[in-house]
């Protein structure tokens, strides 16, 4: 597992947009733009870190009071701005640390913060928005679940400083009283507690694993290919369902997620039978 | 509801608090109409759990019931605090998610069928890692659905509270119910304290904890719509005067714009006294939302 730098979003943000400042009001930690894509024109959101933050504890890449309601706003303007014509494509370019772990952040209730952000992207999802995730670098915990898990559809890159998971590394081994080492070792065998985004890509949530050489110094044939990937994840998501159900019918999660697929039939089952 | 609160009624109540997750849940229908769906006989449990050398349970910690609540028909989901910490793992969160489906599916057939959920949950359970995340954002995409019928309902009684990605599923719900001896937030004191220091967070704190997280802040604080006492009673009062209620003409997590003035507002340069914000976000909710 690699450590968070924190460099890739605005690397692939600028790749995309051309450019790499916040609008007008928001703070430095979140950039937003729109820029052409395919024949539409996308909405871009990435947080990046800020060291002259306002709040301490979210300088760092982390999803804070701030980030979290910058990309609610953000989004949500493309929901009204689109409400009478076409849906544009939102695009949540993802390198998350994590949710800020702050005093402040708990008084001034960050699960609300972060729950907007998601509330947003949900509601654009609903709205008729393909909302597509491309996930660069980490994409831990809270933070993925404000910025990106709302998503039709989630990229990511086939790449060792890739990670998608439930908690970082560290704070996991140390909450489950095992050791970093025990933990990548039971990671080998147990595909969802593995932080090797090989692994993650085996529980059949992601739409699809992309390549790129160095993520953080891309080509400008690499920058086309991945454009091209999210074209085609757009128009994927146009023609399906806006609900998550793609996550749970996948190849992977036929395989990965047999448990869920049971409880989900049966429950189902037993709701016709007992009836109203 | 504190005001008819008297020392007769404190001795004659049913407490909710020290009530299982399957007797939180039977005691929130009208009597007699409720039925368990996927209960612990059907035996679909973790997969992940004995590979681990953790004892899987028959319910997996997630207790789903239907039937009547004021004559509607209402599905209740009780998390099992006392099941690896009321943590979601695949198939609690996959119980949670598909109960919730169903609902909606009914609902968009005409039928009317309302939610409850009884949150006592730290978050994610960490066995399963990536698979209760993964549940924990499907939650939150059916709870967005499903607000549109009918009003999503959240209870975190205590002593769990709820917290972690769960608590993020409270703030996208319609209703959030509280006693005081519960707590509602996302990170925890021990983990705030391990990452951040113990300047920022001192965790042996528990004033400092209650002040923050407790049901009478979030109360306070204009997050959770009723603080109701320990007494299963109040609890299906609160949860009935919500289901009459209906569905809020904004939910909060979509409350946007005056979210993000009150953090503006916040001076950042020091830590603020809980109860100083309750004046000024109480003042500023009330100003903007008829909820």
């Amino acid at each position: 597992m690699s450590e968070y730098k924190g460099i890739r979003g605005t690397v692939w943000f600028r790749a995309f947009t051309g450019q790499a400042s916040p609008l007008s009001g928001d703070p430095a930690s979140v950039l937003t733009a729109d820029a052409p894509l395919g024949k539409d024109k996308a909405r871009f959101l990435c947080v990046v870190p800020n060291p002259a933050g306002r709040f301490p504890c979210a300088r760092h890449g982390e999803v804070g009071l701030e980030e979290a309601y910058t990309l609610a706003t953000r989004v949500r303007e493309v929901i009204d701005e689109d409400k009478d014509t076409v849906k544009r494509p939102i695009i949540a370019i993802v390198d998350v640390k994590s949710q800020a772990y702050g005093r402040r952040e708990e008084t001034a209730a960050i699960f609300l913060a972060a729950a907007a952000a998601a509330d947003a992207y949900g509601s654009a999802r609903l709205a008729g928005h393909p909302v597509v995730a491309l996930v660069v670098g980490h994409a831990l915990s809270a933070a993925f679940l404000a910025h990106g898990y709302q998503a039709n559809r989630i990229l990511a890159f086939d790449d060792h400083g890739v990670i998608i998971h439930a908690m970082d590394k560290e704070a996991a081994a140390r909450i489950m009283r095992r050791s970093v080492e025990s933990l990548e070792e039971l990671g080998k065998t147990i595909a969802p507690l593995s932080y090797d985004i090989r692994d993650y890509a085996k529980l059949g949530l992601l739409y699809k694993l992309l390549h790129v050489e160095n993520p953080e110094h891309p080509s400008q044939p690499e920058i086309q290919t991945v454009q091209n990937e999210l074209i085609a994840a757009i128009d994927d998501a146009r023609n399906s369902p806006v609900d998550l159900r793609s996550r749970l019918e996948s190849t992977g999660a036929l395989e990965m997620r047999k448990a869920s697929i049971l409880t989900r039939t049966m429950l189902a089952a037993q709701w016709a039978e007992i009836g109203h | 509801m504190s005001e008819q609160w008297n020392d007769t009624k404190f001795i004659n109540r049913q407490s909710f608090i020290e009530l299982s997750a399957r007797e939180r849940a039977e005691f929130l229908f009208d009597t007699g109409t409720s039925r368990e769906l996927l209960g612990p006989f059907d035996r679909v449990e973790s997969p992940w759990l004995s590979m681990q050398g953790v004892t899987p349970q028959a319910d997996d910690g997630c207790v789903v019931m239907k039937g009547r609540i004021s004559g509607q028909s209402t599905v209740v989901i009780a998390i099992d605090g006392a099941f690896l910490g009321g943590s979601m793992g695949e198939v609690s969160g996959e119980k949670l998610t598909a109960a919730l489906d169903l609902a909606c599916a009914d609902n968009e057939k005409g039928i009317q069928t309302n939610a409850i959920m009884l949150l006592e949950t730290g978050g994610v359970r960490l066995q399963e890692a990536n698979l209760g995340f993964a549940a924990i954002a499907e939650i939150m995409a059916s709870t967005l659905v499903l607000r549109r019928y009918v009003p999503v309902i959240c209870i975190t009684a205590g002593t769990v509270g709820c917290f972690g990605g769960m608590s993020l599923v409270a703030a996208l719900s319609s209703y959030v119910v509280m006693t005081r001896e519960a707590r509602l937030g996302m990170n925890g004191p021990k983990v705030i304290e391990q990452t951040s220091g113990v300047e920022e967070f001192d965790s042996s704190d528990r004033a400092l904890i209650w002040a923050i997280h407790g049901g009478e802040q979030r109360f306070a604080m204009g997050l959770a719509d009723a603080l109701v006492e320990d007494d299963a009673q109040q609890m299906v009062e609160a949860v009935r005067s919500f289901i009459a209620k209906g569905v809020p003409a904004v939910h909060r997590s979509s409350e946007v714009a005056l979210y993000r003035s009150l953090i503006a507002a916040l001076d950042p340069s020091r830590q603020w006294d809980p109860k100083e914000l309750r004046t000024t976000w109480k003042a500023g909710i009330s100003k903007e939302v008829t909820r």
